[in-house]
């Protein structure tokens, strides 16, 4: 990225739009520190009362897997149906399970 | 690398592309694809920002307290919309800074329609009605577009800027139906923005060497000459909705190929703006590095002021 | 009363519509593009609640016996927002100053925010019920306008040299335009009295607490209360006004009576 010492960090911006939902990544920006961020995040991505809740975090500290790992992560996920609970058979008139 | 495992990383990507999945930052791509991808979304943020000026020195001039408030809205958007789409650049590895150098620069592009005037209050009509109008076309197949980050970008875009066609279409209908002086200002604004808009499409399909490879990677999914027939077919229709006249006496019905045949569109003065010659080159470019160049104290100040406080905060 | 009224109200909302004006003129030529969206979302709320604040007024005279306009219906926002003479404008002048640069700019907000944040607070108290719902729905947006030039401010004092620098001279220019913000006459004294304004030496007690303490944040030095400009509640405005109602005016003017 550019070396000028004067140039505000890139955030990444998570909004809950609704009180028990997830924070949801909505995009970026730039700020000169936290406090910062949360206020442009408010004035950018909440313009049409999409928040409720806002997180930001420095995009240098977001850690993320690899594309080429892809295949060893998440395939092995496959042949394990009996995670789900359509997987099992439950005896005719059994109720609430 | 060597040059057989390219060829399989490029036959997996376009595989990827074939297959509808969105390449992903991390994503091995080819680097004209990078390129391309670069270079239009740039072109599209800069768009976004040099977009507000012309509509933006209207603000203070609005004719009404409402006017005023949706214009300021509008604009607002842009902005947003240039920042959505600086950090679908940034995600491949150019910073906002770069990118926004460039621009300040005149190395990089941004859409040459606002290189015109805005001239009457009509004319924040016509911008929103016709520019937002065919941008919109170009948006909403943006949408599909294979670079997820972008995509993503488009669809925050295309659902924010649904109110933008309409308010411009509407300040049109009210004019038309106004006095015989504020008709005349919107069939004069229809009059100057109308070939104009219809260049935003871009050159011809024959005259547009890149569009077949950027078709290949579904960066783009519907040829230029497609996208602005369709805007015609659209338009056309609107115009006479309220009572304005499309200023392109070629402009007929074709019960044949079920479009409308129009006009050609005069490549000299698309050409003349594209190299710098446009009404207002020199002005966007000067508003945009004065307000960047009288910026630098405040985001310098910021940063200092930053790094201050994490130092006490370290101290406490 | 209803003359006092609408005078108070007009006051109001003249302050809120100028600053609006003024901010409006930054968009797309912010610092940076953060702050270009930042700033115009106040200028949509100053503008916002000028609106709320014009349509009332206007509702106010229409009820007058003394409405000039009383058989034509009451005026309308845009009545009163284009069709008045710069004598007739109640701002303060503090709010029709010139941008300047960044810091002026920010200095001339928080001047006023630290003024209107109380003041809405306490107008949500009014007697008059459509007054306390319109400060209501201020005190939301009030209390964020503050928060952001507080915030800015401190930043600029504690920033650079530069900033710094800009910041102070911001201050020591624009403070001869705070003395207007808490001024009395007869109107305000009616109004006062009669629950509907608040007393006004308690919203500068709120705003001088604020500016020593943001003030200090920032290393900026609070200018001494030295002459202080006025006129503005009068109609008697700089000549900056004219220039600000030509431009804001213009095309409403040069079609009377027409749809926009």
């Amino acid at each position: 990225m550019s070396d000028n010492p004067n140039n505000w960090p890139l955030w990444e911006v998570f909004i809950q739009s609704k009180r028990g939902l997830d924070h949801k990544h909505v995009g970026s920006l730039h700020a000169a520190d936290a406090e910062m961020a949360i206020e442009n995040a408010r004035d950018v991505y909440t313009r049409r009362q999409e928040g409720n809740s806002i997180w930001v975090v420095k995009a240098e500290h977001i850690h993320a897997s690899r594309p080429e790992d892809a295949e060893s992560f998440y395939d092995p996920a496959d042949d394990k149906v009996y995670r789900h609970p359509t997987f099992y058979t439950m005896p005719e008139g059994a109720k609430y399970i | 690398m060597s040059m057989t495992d390219v060829k399989n990383l490029e036959e997996l990507f376009q595989a990827k592309i074939d297959a509808e999945l969105k390449i992903e930052p991390k994503d091995w791509m080819p680097d004209a694809y990078r390129r391309t991808l670069v270079r239009q979304i740039s072109q599209h943020a800069h768009s976004e920002v040099v977009g507000m000026l012309p509509e933006g020195n209207w603000i203070t001039r609005a004719p009404s307290l409402k006017r005023k408030a949706i214009l300021l809205a509008k604009v607002q958007d842009e902005a947003g919309h240039g920042l959505y789409l600086y950090s679908a650049v940034e995600t491949m590895g150019t910073s906002r800074e770069q990118t926004i150098d460039d621009l300040l620069s005149g190395k990089a592009k941004y859409s040459s329609i606002f290189n015109y005037p805005t001239l009457t209050w009509a004319d924040i009509g016509a911008i929103g009605w016709l520019v937002d109008g065919a941008a919109i076309m170009n948006q909403v197949m943006l949408c599909r577009t294979s670079y997820g980050p972008y995509a993503r970008a488009m669809v925050r875009i295309c659902k924010e800027e649904s109110f933008h066609q309409r308010q411009g279409y509407e300040i049109m209908a009210v004019l038309a139906k106004g006095s015989p002086a504020q008709k005349e200002m919107a069939q004069d604004a229809l009059n100057r923005w109308w070939w104009p808009s219809l260049m935003m499409f871009g050159p011809t399909d024959a005259n547009s060497p890149h569009s077949a490879q950027s078709m290949k990677w579904k960066i783009k999914r519907q040829s230029n000459d497609e996208l602005r027939q369709t805007f015609i077919d659209r338009t056309v229709q609107q115009a006479e909705v309220i009572g304005l006249t499309i200023p392109d006496p070629d402009l007929k019905w074709n019960a044949e190929t079920k479009h409308y045949d129009w006009g050609t569109i005069d490549w000299t003065e698309f050409n003349n703006v594209v190299a710098g010659n446009g009404p207002c080159n020199k002005e966007r470019l000067a508003a945009r590095n004065k307000a960047h160049n009288n910026g630098a104290w405040v985001r310098e100040a910021a940063v200092a002021y930053a790094a201050k406080k994490a130092k006490r905060k370290q101290a406490a | 009363m209803s003359n006092a009224l609408f005078t108070y109200t007009l006051r109001l909302a003249d302050d809120l519509l100028i600053l609006s004006q003024r901010l409006g003129e930054w968009c797309g030529h912010g610092p940076v593009l953060e702050e270009d969206i930042a700033l115009t979302n106040r200028a949509l709320d100053h503008l916002g609640e000028a609106r709320n604040l014009l349509t009332y007024a206007g509702q106010v005279e229409g009820k007058g016996p003394a409405s000039a306009k009383a058989t034509a219906g009451p005026r309308s926002e845009d009545d009163l927002a284009y069709l008045r003479l710069e004598r007739q404008f109640t701002n303060v002048k503090l709010v029709e100053q010139p941008n300047g640069d960044y810091a002026h700019t920010i200095v001339r907000s928080f001047l006023f925010d630290a003024y209107h944040l109380p003041l809405m607070q306490a107008l949500t108290k009014s007697s008059d019920a459509q007054l306390a719902a319109i400060a209501g729905k201020s005190v939301k947006e009030a209390t964020y306008h503050l928060r952001h030039s507080s915030e800015w401010l401190i930043r600029f004092g504690d920033g650079t040299e530069e900033s710094h620098q800009r910041a102070q001279a911001a201050l020591d220019n624009l403070w001869t335009y705070t003395g207007e913000l808490f001024e009395s006459d007869a109107v305000l004294e009616e109004m006062t009295k009669a629950g509907i304004a608040p007393d006004i030496a308690a919203i500068r007690e709120a705003w001088s607490k604020t500016m020593d303490q943001v003030l200090s944040e920032a290393t900026l030095k609070r200018p001494a209360d030295a002459f202080m400009m006025t006129g503005g509640r009068k109609g008697l405005h700089s000549e900056h006004m004219g220039f600000i109602l030509a431009e804001m005016q213009h095309v409403t003017r040069a079609f009377p009576g027409v749809e926009w």
